[in-house]
């Protein structure tokens, strides 16, 4: 074969030719849902127009190989994958350039692989799974006609130092080139690109390791590439942009030199290699090359002279302070600066004719640049709050000045109610969405959780409100939200209804909720669009804009019920033939080592630090992307930065002076699932203790593709095998909301919202903390286990805990089971709502199934034999079952 | 190893010319098409040139004959449409095996005749695979843009039965022609390299894209080069273009091509482009002088003829053709 070939060359519409002199070639990453909250956030509304635009932008702005993934546990990653690259196949503009397919769920890379007609990159394969699965997947990459990134992975982990990297690759490579006749040129290593200077002194070796790996791949394993994510180089200086973009200029300029052809980089966060402070390059380049056994510390000593410099910057900036009065008060609300706002306000006071003058115009200029940044995505949720923080300072200040006046009053822009609804406890999103109105001049009336219905009505007719806002997260939540619409109809009243909340949506609140009531309802999901749809109910004329959203409302119900994805069910009894096969004779049931219930009382919440899955942090603050990635995002990285932050120190507050209080109660059993679907708990001598029921898939599927129930996890009886399960609850609540009043009482919403987002992700990480436990020691089935918090993040452990009221087992009732068993409420605490929400908020309750087999998946719909058949099982009426179900009944 | 690699080294080899031109002269009507076994088929069979295997079998062997006599080394089976997927408009689905089987059969009998005769030139059978009707990459209704007709998976089934049937009906060649869906091919070659997996048997592949105008690209959008990096991951007998053009507008993506491959290379145009009439009007002399070009210029290990050829055209061809050297594969450094 001649010379050209063996170059890497890979097609869309047309071809790139991966030669020797060849410049890097830069990977656009936006249109991944992974890295891009935008991204991920179109996808799953199905706004692909949007998404191709991304696409499009990427392919602009000079991207070669544009990398796609669809891998979010929410989404059906083969369907969205599938129909985006569709879509892509009929934009000649963005098929152009070659895709890469970046999954780690095999069946989505095929998917991929099955409609795009060019040369594509699979991103990406290893030895992880052994040379059996490599094989395997190499044939058939191969033979869709794709290059192929491999990372230096293998049975045993990562590679983390030289020798296993080039360990690692040589065998990857032998092992492709040999034994599956892989073109070597279509062959991209991915040596991982680890942090330096974390102080760790394992790390220290990180990026020479990656140079010299590379290197040797270059040199000895011919026609090989070398490919990377820069980023995670200055992992450990995230929030120190100086210092990061000098240490990937630094690290590229190196990997290049060193035979990196190829990888993602955001232009971004890139200082020119020249450009780079004299200084700072040699300090970067000692800790790259590992020169001095001091370099982390003096590149650490001089981030902080840069943060020192950039204070000084600020003092320069504090120039602000010399600017005119309003100018300095909107700058303090904009930039959420506290330290002078009482003496600006003081001062405002005296000029000021009436302090009430203060309010309606100092502030309120200031809070409408922070309304309108805000609006044009210019500023960020976090921000947002911090300015409330600001202006409510302001405001408590002013207001005994107000209250000495005669007819001193605050003139607002309107009276908001705001409730998180009967049976609900969770109230973060709905804190959020009053702190953002409330800085826009409404006033708000804020019930609470659990609120009744007849309290929200009651107490809107006697505030004479202007909007009633309903919130809740778990699902029973949507049917009470109905009833309330209902009960509002009843007591004829008129004013708009806001719905909000996790689980709420456009479509349930078009279908469901708006049909009930005769004035406006409006879904809103985010704080942003709060604002907006507020001020426009409000406005003067509203009636063309509730018309309007009627209108929409109308019509997206029509298109809605009418939209058949028309998926098709099978029955109950069937669904029970295909159920999930797991081999009894041949599959290994290890007894737990310590059978019975344990409880775990004040337990050292330190500990879970390392167990924190930050993303969903995040989240909750409207912030969209996977940690640690979003700390660099280019549209929320700096927010997400200095949000992770103060949240780091509240957690150091938390962990330094005790302020939540962690406990735990579990147990493991003697189980065999009977009648298929129904799962037994036996006493020591062999009594039925309590029996949890599980639903079944009923979604019509693929030969082969089995309908799966809990059940299936554990030995049936008639197997004669005796296999056990376990369930927990978990808490960290205790102690939450009595930090948070006090937040809230120092006009603290910002730490108050802080403090319930951390107590929900200590007590997840609780739960994984646990779950660990009980694997590796209580139990015992994987006492070898080493795993980090990423890969448990990604679930990559052997067992799984599903949670009543998640896409496994949607049905609440459970919960009851569960804390009859373990005798929940009275050992540690938590209590169970009316609608089965656990309180203290931030708890999480679930199972425990050990076998190597058992998986995570999604109910989805279920039909009414399976409804009847159940309510039977659970000696409910059909009607009771039906309330709980209901978000699961098919239509 | 197939001997026909042993032929491509020594000389420029021949490919027949267009099938269905030479059908049109039998100017067979709707019983000739039926045939005995077909008399009460439903529905109106005339224009389903394949099932001619079936009920006019001596016509196509005669056929192949003709090539074979005008000089032509490898001739292609009747088998554009033998895919579940075409069959379908005609509902013979159920008959894509045979169709084939029989195909193979009857032109692997002729080219037997032809080497008994004459064993210093041994004549070779393509198995023809069409593109089908339908496209994987592109979607029928401008209104939906991510809608297929077709599936990569419903592709790689049809075609994984049409290679088996070609296969047992003794071809020598695979030919994946008149590629206008680059995804289309990719399934053909998916199905193809299974096949032989499962067989533990290699056989040679010949794969024709088609330029549909002179954009240079193909109906999926793909330029030359594009269209080589997708179908070079399986070792190839050859590449190659026909159809949509004749030999003068096809020279500048020869040129591209030859330049950007290591495998041997093929081409059969057109005889010129379509009159007014929708008629092919290209003399052989004419075409011989255009296709003089190409060989002057070293581009081509194979050449033959599509729509609108006959005989005589492959004639003139095969007389141009053996006065050159086939074009020299670079050499590995």
């Amino acid at each position: 074969m001649a010379d050209s070939n063996k170059y890497l060359t890979l097609s869309g519409l047309e071809p790139l030719v991966v030669t020797l002199e060849s410049n890097f070639i830069n990977v656009g990453e936006r249109t991944n849902v992974t890295g891009s909250r935008k991204f991920l956030r179109l996808i799953k509304e199905e706004k692909y127009d949007e998404a191709l635009e991304v696409a499009r932008h990427q392919v602009d702005g000079g991207a070669q190989i544009l990398d796609v993934n669809m891998d979010e546990g929410m989404l059906d990653g083969v369907y969205a994958m599938t129909t985006f690259l569709n879509l892509i196949a009929s934009e000649p503009d963005i098929a152009r350039i070659p895709i890469m397919i970046d999954s780690s769920k095999w069946s989505i890379i095929e998917a991929g692989l099955r409609v795009a007609q060019g040369k594509c990159v699979v991103n990406s394969i290893s030895l992880k799974e052994g040379e059996e699965e490599f094989k395997r997947q190499a044939t058939l990459v191969k033979r869709y006609g794709a290059a192929v990134v491999v990372m230096a992975f293998d049975e045993t982990g990562q590679a983390d130092n030289y020798q296993r990297r080039i360990d690692i690759c040589k065998r990857s490579y032998d092992f492709l080139v040999n034994e599956v006749n892989f073109p070597p040129q279509d062959i991209i290593f991915d040596p991982n690109i680890f942090p330096v200077a974390t102080g760790m002194e394992e790390h220290r070796l990180n990026a020479l390791d990656f140079f010299n790996a590379t290197k040797w791949i270059r040199e000895n394993l011919p026609y090989a590439n070398v490919s990377g994510g820069v980023s995670n180089v200055s992992f450990s200086f995230r929030g120190n942009n100086t210092v990061r973009e000098a240490m990937h200029s630094a690290f590229l300029f190196h990997a290049i030199k060193n035979g990196m052809n190829m990888g993602i980089v955001n232009p971004a966060m890139l200082e020119i290699y020249d450009e780079i402070d004299k200084e700072l390059l040699e300090l970067v380049e000692d800790v790259l090359f590992d020169r001095r056994d001091d370099a982390t510390e003096r590149l650490v000593d001089f981030a902080e002279t840069v943060k020192d410099n950039k204070k000084e910057v600020d003092d320069a900036v504090q120039e602000w302070r010399n600017e005119p009065l309003q100018d300095r008060i909107t700058h303090a609300l904009v930039k959420g600066i506290d330290a002078f706002i009482i003496e600006d306000v003081e001062e405002a006071r005296q000029v000021a004719k009436r302090p009430i003058e203060v309010i309606e115009g100092n502030l309120m200029i200031g809070m409408n640049v922070v309304g309108d940044l805000f609006g044009s995505g210019k500023m960020f949720l976090p921000q947002v709050v911090k300015s409330a923080r600001v202006m409510k300072k302001a405001v408590a200040y002013l207001q005994p000045y107000i209250e000495a006046e005669k007819d001193g009053k605050v003139e607002f822009a309107g009276k908001i109610l705001m409730a998180t609804v009967k049976g609900d406890v969770h109230d973060i999103g709905k804190n959020i969405v009053s702190v953002v109105l409330g800085c826009n001049n409404y006033e708000i009336v804020d019930l609470g959780v659990m609120v009744p219905p007849e309290k929200i009505i009651e107490t809107a007719i006697k505030e004479g409100v202007d909007i009633i806002g309903l919130s809740g997260l778990i699902t029973p939540s949507l049917d009470e939200m109905v009833y309330v619409s209902k009960e509002m109809e009843k007591k004829n009243l008129s004013v708009p209804l806001i719905i909000g909340g996790a689980t709420t949506s456009r479509a349930h609140t078009s279908v469901k909720i708006a049909p009930n009531y005769n004035n406006a309802v409006v879904h809103i999901n985010d704080a942003s669009r709060a604002v907006t749809v507020v001020g426009e109910l409000l406005q003067k004329d509203s009636q063309p804009y509730k018309n309007q959203i009627r209108e929409e409302y109308d019509k997206f119900r029509e298109q809605f019920l009418k939209r058949g994805k028309q998926k098709d069910y099978i029955s109950i009894e069937e669904a029970r033939k295909k159920k999930f096969q797991i081999d009894w004779n041949a599959s290994e049931i290890v007894k737990p080592k310590q059978l019975g219930i344990q409880v775990i009382e004040d337990f050292d919440i330190t500990k879970l630090e390392d167990f924190i899955d930050w993303s969903p942090f995040f989240r909750s603050w409207d912030l969209h992307g996977k940690y640690p990635n979003i700390l660099t995002d280019d549209v929320v990285g700096e927010q997400a930065t200095e949000l992770f932050s103060d949240a780091q120190e509240l957690l150091k507050r938390i962990f330094d002076e005790k302020l939540l209080k962690a406990k735990a109660i579990f147990g493991l059993f003697p189980a065999n699932t009977v009648n298929d679907d129904d799962i037994e708990v036996y006493s020591d001598n062999g009594e039925v203790v309590e029996t949890f029921l599980s639903l079944r898939q009923q979604l019509k599927k693929r030969d082969g593709v089995p309908n799966i129930a809990l059940a299936d996890f554990v030995a049936p009886k008639n197997s004669g095998k005796q296999d056990y399960m376990g369930c927990f609850c978990v808490s960290t609540g205790f102690g939450t909301q009595e930090l948070a009043t006090k937040f809230e009482e120092d006009n603290d919403d910002y730490n108050s919202i802080m403090i319930k987002a951390l107590a929900d992700r200590l007590a997840e990480a609780f739960a994984e903390y646990l779950h660990k436990e009980v694997r590796t020691t209580i139990w015992g089935y994987a006492e070898g286990e080493t795993l980090s918090n990423e890969e448990l993040i990604k679930e990559t452990y052997k067992g799984i805990r599903p949670a009543p009221g998640y896409p496994a087992c949607p049905d609440h009732l459970e919960k009851k089971t569960i804390w009859k068993l373990l005798n929940v409420n009275e050992v540690i605490g938590v209590e169970l709502t009316e609608s089965l929400a656990m309180w203290p908020a931030a708890s999480v309750s679930g199972y425990y199934f050990g076998n190597p087999e058992a998986k995570y998946f999604g109910l989805g719909k279920i039909t009414e034999d399976q409804l009847k058949d159940y309510a039977k099982r659970r000696n409910i009426s059909e009607d009771e079952a039906r309330k709980w179900l209901n978000p699961n009944l098919a239509e | 190893m197939s001997n026909i690699y042993k032929e491509i080294q020594k000389r420029i080899l021949v490919l027949d010319g267009a099938m269905g031109t030479m059908l049109q002269r039998y100017n067979f009507s709707e019983e000739d098409f039926r045939g005995v076994r077909f008399k009460d088929y439903p529905s109106s069979l005339k224009g389903n040139n394949d099932l001619l295997s079936l009920t006019q079998p001596q016509a196509i062997a005669d056929i192949h004959r003709l090539y074979f006599d005008a000089g032509a080394d490898i001739v292609e089976t009747n088998t554009f449409s033998g895919t579940t997927i075409a069959m379908a408009d005609y509902g013979m689905e159920n008959l894509v095996y045979e169709l084939n089987f029989e195909s193979a059969k009857i032109a692997k009998q002729v080219a037997e005749e032809f080497t008994k005769a004459n064993p210093e030139k041994p004549r070779f059978v393509a198995g023809s695979i069409g593109p089908t009707n339908k496209t994987a990459s592109l979607s029928p209704d401008v209104n939906k843009p991510e809608y297929r007709a077709i599936t990569f998976e419903e592709l790689r089934i049809a075609y994984k039965q049409q290679t088996e049937a070609l296969i047992d009906g003794g071809v020598d060649v695979l030919l994946v022609e008149t590629i206008f869906d680059t995804l289309n091919a990719k399934a053909a070659l998916f199905a193809i390299e299974e096949v032989k997996e499962e067989r533990h048997i290699d056989i040679p592949i010949m794969v024709s894209g088609t330029i549909t105008d002179a954009s240079g690209r193909t109906l999926s959008g793909q330029t030359v080069e594009a269209f080589l990096t997708s179908m070079s991951h399986i070792p190839l007998l050859s590449v190659g273009f026909n159809c949509a053009l004749g030999a003068e507008q096809l020279k500048p993506y020869l040129q591209r091509l030859s330049h950007g491959t290591e495998f041997h290379t093929s081409a059969h145009p057109n005889a010129g482009l379509p009159n007014a009439f929708g008629e092919y009007d290209q003399t052989p002399e004419q075409m011989q002088e255009l296709i003089e070009d190409y060989l002057k210029d070293g581009l081509i290990n194979i050449i033959g003829g599509c729509c609108g050829t006959n005989p005589d055209h492959i004639q003139a061809i095969a007389k141009v053709a053996e006065k050159y050297q086939p074009r020299q594969l670079k050499v590995e450094v």
